[in-house]
């Protein structure tokens, strides 16, 4: 059986430590896919105006292809030029609650991701996140310091 | 709706410091004011015109009658898929691949915060004032059944809403009546949708806009002093510029926040007032019930209490006149219908919760006076609405009812107000866009013009007291309404067909929840 293990990116140098960190477990394990997760911040309870609902799809597709170009397919390619299988996924959302539930989803056992940057950064994988993350998630959850 | 020109318009006469400029904007306002009331006199009247022998404007019957037979061609649909709708709001239904797009909840916020403001404050207060208690139960019936209304224009808005290849969406009335009428091979789908815009336009300039600012500096000048409603104006359209034209989202996004917080803040203020009165919340229904049949010896008696109850909702939900079907169609939804569904909460929290909240915090705390003797409410000294505790009527009622429990809250009610207002020029600005949109066609230039005309109304707006203008853009708005009631007649069937399959689908279980 594949061993599947979550990678939670959040576009910053933690991210990467994460990765390193995902590359070397995956290399002990053996036959293993690796899924790169990047979770756009984002709330279906927030207030907007009828402008911003208007553009809202052109916005999201526009944050979707810009997470997957300079985040995701970026790791993606890392990781197979290092001769492992990887896959990406990049969705909107609670990061905490949708990391998990995509790693439910496709089966992953486990979580890694790297630890809050002390530089504060916008996408907020991780702070909160990555408590909510650690207390909730179905799996082990590994942080990367 | 937030057009309640009536109260307090007089006190905007009073808009210049200086007395030569007083003078001579006097004489021009005087000048404006008169060549433009004879110009659209004929149609304003038109418009308000009550029946024969009532006082009740045959436009209230319009949107009340629509509603009602809404409500029976989709039987009860507000009550059947009441619970529907809160799913959907909770996001129970939606796909998580879909996250990111514009959410139910989302939709229905942008939508309340077009309608929900003076409307809910200070035309509550002028039905209960006027109408008495009794008012206040007709308003939670037209507000019932305003809930078909929505429902329908809304389903019909993200149905035949655009969709264009860059992302974005338009939609609205003006869409719904071209395809909608194409599809069902009616003949002046279009000319309805051009009518429609134009009254669109004229509606956000004035009521959505002129109206707005008036009201918003004269609750600002009621706290800091009288002075110039040109500078009010000025800042006021200096903003909107900045939101709708810079692209200055932050402001409209704390906006937005700050509404809605106003709006629960407003609730719960009200809330623990009635709590606090809980001995005599009995006694205060008791008011509601008798008054809505008796009258309780109001101006007008039982009809009195219903020609009230049932025109302050009609302004104050918007129910039928055709904006909330702008607002809804940006959800990119599979099921049209489930907008319908969503939209349909909009009069249930706009007329049937605050109105009420209102009504009930304006009763129980008794501003309206009780003849002791007879039981009835007294009039006052014109006899055309009850005599109150000092005498107030108006934004001034529900402020004093308020005032008497917390002593501060009219500060917060007159903040209210104002951000109220911002919030509903926003709204409008977009609503007004769509339609020249409609009639101009897409593109930056032209929704540059619309947008700096738009700003130049905050303006005109503020300053002075255009008394006609702004009873033309009422009467605008209300226009809106026989257009796009019209329109829903001949295209509810289309509406039923989509919720019958999904009625249908829900049933078999092929739609379900997503488990979140």
């Amino acid at each position: 059986m594949t061993t599947k293990i979550v990678i939670g990116l959040d576009g910053t140098e933690t991210g990467e430590r994460a990765i390193a960190f995902a590359k070397d477990l995956a290399g002990r394990i053996g036959t293993c896919e690796l899924l790169v997760v990047y979770v756009i911040e984002w709330s279906p309870f927030t207030f907007q105006t009828p402008e911003e609902n208007a553009l809202r799809h052109k916005r999201r597709e526009e944050e979707v292809a810009l997470a997957t170009s300079r985040i995701v397919t970026p790791a993606i390619e890392a990781l197979s030029t290092a001769g492992f299988t990887a896959h990406g996924i990049v969705r909107h959302g609670d990061v905490a609650e949708t990391l998990n539930a995509i790693t439910v989803e496709n089966k992953g056992t486990q979580i890694i991701v790297g630890r809050a940057s002390a530089d504060g950064f916008k996408k907020r994988l991780f702070g909160s996140s990555t408590q909510n993350l650690v207390m909730h998630a179905d799996v082990p959850v590994t942080v990367v310091n | 709706m937030k057009m309640l020109h009536q109260l307090g318009l007089a006190t905007a006469a009073a808009l210049f410091a200086s007395p030569a400029m007083a003078q001579e904007a006097a004489g021009l306002d005087e000048r404006i004011n008169q060549a433009f009331a004879d110009f659209t006199g004929p149609f304003v009247s038109f418009i308000f015109a009550p029946f024969p022998g009532t006082g009740f404007p045959w436009i209230v019957g319009w949107l009340v009658v629509a509603a009602s037979v809404f409500t029976l061609y989709f039987a009860f649909v507000q009550l059947r898929f009441f619970g529907h709708a809160i799913s959907l709001v909770k996001g129970d239904y939606s796909d998580p691949n879909d996250a990111g797009e514009v959410s139910h909840f989302q939709a229905l916020a942008t939508a309340l915060s077009g309608t929900v403001g003076l409307g809910n404050i200070a035309g509550v207060a002028v039905a209960v004032g006027i109408g008495g208690p009794g008012a206040t139960f007709w308003m939670i019936v037209a507000g019932l059944l305003g809930m078909a209304s929505k429902f329908t224009e809304c389903t019909l808005g993200v149905k035949y809403r655009n969709e264009y290849e860059d992302g974005t969406v338009s939609g609205g009335p003006m869409y719904y009546m071209s395809k909608g009428f194409d599809e069902l091979g009616l003949p002046g789908g279009k000319i309805l949708a051009v009518l429609f815009s134009i009254f669109c336009i004229l509606g956000a300039l004035g009521g959505g806009n002129m109206f707005q600012a008036n009201q918003a500096h004269q609750q600002i000048a009621g706290i800091v002093g009288s002075y110039p409603g040109w500078i009010t104006g000025l800042v006021f359209a200096a903003i909107v510029f900045m939101v709708i034209v810079g692209g200055l989202k932050s402001i409209a996004r704390v906006t937005e926040k700050v509404v809605p917080f106003m709006g629960v803040m407003y609730v719960a203020a009200a809330l623990v007032i009635i709590i606090m009165h809980a001995d005599q919340i009995g006694w205060a229904f008791g008011q509601i019930f008798a008054g809505a049949f008796t009258g309780l010896g109001v101006a007008g008696g039982m009809v009195g209490a219903l020609i009230q109850g049932f025109r302050r909702a009609a302004f104050s939900n918007e129910a039928g006149v055709g904006s909330a079907a702008i607002a809804h169609s940006a959800v990119r939804t599979k099921e049209p219908i489930t907008e319908g569904f969503v939209s349909l909460l909009e009069p249930f929290i706009d007329t049937v919760v605050i109105c009420t909240m209102t009504a009930l915090v304006i009763i129980i705390t008794q501003q309206l006076i009780v003849d002791p003797e007879t039981g009835n409410y007294m009039l006052n000294e014109a006899g055309n609405a009850i005599a109150t505790v000092d005498g107030n009527s108006g934004v001034s009622l529900t402020s004093a009812a308020f005032g008497s429990a917390f002593s501060w809250f009219p500060y917060v009610l007159a903040i209210a107000v104002v951000l109220f207002a911002f919030s509903t020029m926003i709204s409008w600005s977009y609503y007004g866009l769509k339609a020249w949109t409609y009639l101009f066609g897409e593109g930056h230039t032209k929704e540059l013009m619309f947008k700096i005309i738009f700003c130049v109304f905050v303006v005109i707006g503020a300053a002075a007291n255009l008394g006609p203008v702004i009873d033309f853009s009422d009467a605008a708005i209300f226009a809106m309404a026989v257009v796009n009631v019209f329109a829903l007649y001949f295209l509810m069937k289309v509406v039923r067909q989509e919720l019958a399959s999904y009625a249908a689908r829900l049933k078999s279980g092929e739609i379900r929840k997503f488990g979140h």
